[in-house]
């Protein structure tokens, strides 16, 4: 076990540092990347000081392991719009990402196992066909325009969900505020519905044709017969025989579902005006805030890289033929 | 005993070649399903609206006119100017930028197809075929960008090198690499020991010939099905970073920039300027989805999740 969680600290730290060393250049290829950090009408005194002070004068490897050696100390230097370091303002709006990312990991898990059961268990029936129709036409509706039109029938025709605002949970509960984070936690689920519901809506699909298909194919084999011919009831073959062994291919695909997941909260975000990372990267792109977009992008993958770790660890406590 | 002769009928079958009766085999099928004929057909009106949209679409794309500002979709305009699907928040006819859109989602899809694939397929090639350390090397790296979410280095690239058509391309055609690689590289494994394979290297044809010439031709079917897939998630991608400012310059409509700027008029419950451009993207990345399926089902005929599929009964 232990060894395990080791080995893939280790891959996450080798990703970890390939992340870095693309950041790195793609800073480089800008051609001088001090030009990122100076003013338009800065004088050519101007430039030199601050290609000296962010040290982009130096040899490239040199660079890159100051680069390093800076990010390990979660230094990606200040925000060139906020006049604080970066890695503060991603930390301040990475809780409302998490809610959301969570929240829409939830959804698209709880939501899509039963909608592939029932499919597999009806297959060809009209409740199949309809299943597989909206899975069709969730993987090809761009998440934010899902939100968008959320916006426009639930919020502004019908009125009954919020069109936006957020209600922290995450950020008492760092604080400690225990009993503030649960008495917020129904207007949180609340305010989550509609930009949960459009980051989900995709992997929800995705997922529901893999339980689907990976459920017709464990229903077709001996030991599902041989339970069924022992007499037990239909639901407990399908629970306990058939969905064990269905959803195991399924967990897997779902650590790699996390990355479709996360670039759907970036967009979602601006929809909703989530006050998360995805609106503080939008903003910092119109700014050309290059060290906040660096450090929200390294905080994301981090955040990956955890949550697929943690998916890792659940496949192989519910898959016993993993050993770790 | 009798024996029961039938009088032969004059043969009338024509010879035809492989190709075309594979085309024709392609065709009966497609149309039996459906549904991918109906998705053949809306892409056949996108690229028709890609290439051709200058000359059909109505009005010009940036032509602005403040006195139809957010005119409903159905007006009339000043000048002979008739707005189908309404104008924008800059009095731009909505009908003709959806066209010029069209022009863009598909350069962008099938061209970052093209780089990934390419770089994919030469890298699958090279792993698969000389194994080794240099399969370690490439199939660690795509396992390194597997790891993370694509869309944040996209991002990242784009904020760094400004935005651009082919900045776009580029960006989008890297992030695709992994899977191309990976499929050929399995592929190449097993076809290195065949026997034509092995025949050609006792002729003595170069490795480079053996590689392009004798595997390659092998393995390029499974890869169609991954490709169109893939322009529907590199459209939906493109999209994103449209509606994240990052897609190309403001003068050259998207449908993902169009988005963007309807979130201006969202209270101010202006529909159209959401719902088209986002029609025009479900529909476009459906039909590739829906191609797609039928394309891998078609050249894998052990599964067939068509409802109406002549295997159905057979496999019961």
């Amino acid at each position: 076990m232990w060894t395990f969680i080791l080995r893939r600290l280790l891959q996450s730290a080798i990703v970890i540092i390939g992340v870095t060393l693309i950041t790195f250049t793609a800073l480089q290829m800008s051609g001088d990347p001090t030009y990122l950090y100076v003013s338009e009408r800065a004088t050519a005194e101007e430039i030199q000081r601050t290609r000296e002070a962010l040290g982009f004068d130096r040899p490239l490897p040199e660079q890159y392991l100051t680069f390093l050696g800076n990010l390990l100390q979660g230094d990606f230097g200040n925000s060139l719009s906020y006049k604080r370091p970066a890695i503060e303002a991603v930390m301040d709006a990475l809780p409302a990402t998490l809610e959301l990312t969570i929240f829409a990991m939830m959804l698209a898990i709880i939501v899509a196992i039963p909608l592939g059961v029932v499919a597999s268990l009806n297959r060809g029936s009209a409740t199949d066909g309809s299943v597989m129709t909206m899975a069709m036409l969730g993987q090809s509706i761009p998440s934010f325009w899902l939100g968008i039109m959320m916006i426009m029938f639930f919020g502004l025709q019908l009125r009954i969900l919020p069109i936006s605002g957020h209600v922290p949970f995450i950020m008492p509960l760092i604080q400690g505020d225990f009993v503030r984070a649960f008495t917020n936690l129904p207007q949180t689920l609340y305010y989550l519905i509609m930009p949960g519901f459009a980051v989900a809506f995709y992997s929800i699909s995705r997922n529901a044709r893999l339980v689907r298909s990976s459920m017709l194919e464990v229903l077709g084999q001996d030991f599902v017969r041989t339970a069924r011919s022992k007499g037990i009831s239909e639901r407990a073959v399908v629970i306990h025989h058939a969905l064990r062994n269905a959803w195991l291919p399924v967990v897997t695909m779902i650590g790699l579902e996390f990355g479709f997941l996360i670039g759907g909260v970036v967009v979602v975000e601006i929809v909703f005006s989530w006050p998360g990372l995805g609106r503080l990267v939008f903003n910092a792109i119109n700014q050309r805030d290059i060290p906040v977009v660096q450090a929200a992008v390294v905080v994301l993958a981090m955040v990956f890289i955890a949550l697929n770790l943690i998916v890792d660890l659940i496949y192989a406590r519910i898959d016993p033929r993993v050993k770790l | 005993m009798s024996v029961e002769t039938i009088p032969s009928a004059p043969l009338k079958v024509r010879p035809m070649s492989h190709r075309r009766r594979e085309i024709r085999r392609a065709f009966r099928s497609m149309v039996q399903a459906k549904w991918p004929l109906l998705a053949l057909f809306v892409l056949l009106l996108v690229v028709f609206a890609g290439i051709f949209g200058p000359w059909i679409s109505p009005l010009d794309p940036n032509r602005q006119d403040i006195m139809m500002r957010l005119a409903d979709p159905l007006t009339e305009g000043r000048r002979n100017a008739f707005f189908l699907l309404g104008t924008d928040g800059l009095g731009r006819d909505v009908l003709s930028r959806l066209l010029y859109g069209a022009r863009i989602s598909l350069l962008v899809g099938v061209c970052a197809i093209m780089v990934g694939g390419t770089i994919g397929v030469v890298a699958g090639l090279v792993a698969g075929y000389f194994g080794g350390w240099i399969d370690d090397v490439i199939m660690r790296l795509g396992d390194i960008q597997l790891a993370f979410p694509f869309i944040l280095l996209a991002i990242m690239f784009l904020v760094i090198l400004g935005p651009g058509v082919m900045n776009i391309i580029i960006v989008l055609g890297v992030g695709q690499w992994v899977t191309y690689a990976r499929i050929v590289r399995a592929q190449t494994l097993s076809l290195r020991e065949k026997e034509y394979v092995e025949a050609a290297r006792a002729l003595g044809d170069s490795t480079f010939l053996i590689i392009f010439r004798t595997i390659l031709p092998n393995i390029i079917a499974p890869l169609t099905v991954i490709a169109s897939f893939n322009v529907a998630s590199v459209i939906l991608s493109e999209a994103s970073l449209s509606f994240l400012g990052l897609g190309v310059p403001p003068s050259v409509p998207t449908w993902g920039a169009m988005l963007a700027d309807s979130r201006d008029q969202l209270m101010a419950n202006k529909w159209w300027l959401a719902f088209f451009p986002g029609i025009a993207i479900v529909l476009t990345v459906l039909s590739f989805n829906i191609l797609g399926d039928w394309l891998r089902d078609f050249l894998d005929p052990v599964s067939r999740p068509w409802p109406n599929s002549p295997t159905k009964e057979q496999e019961q």
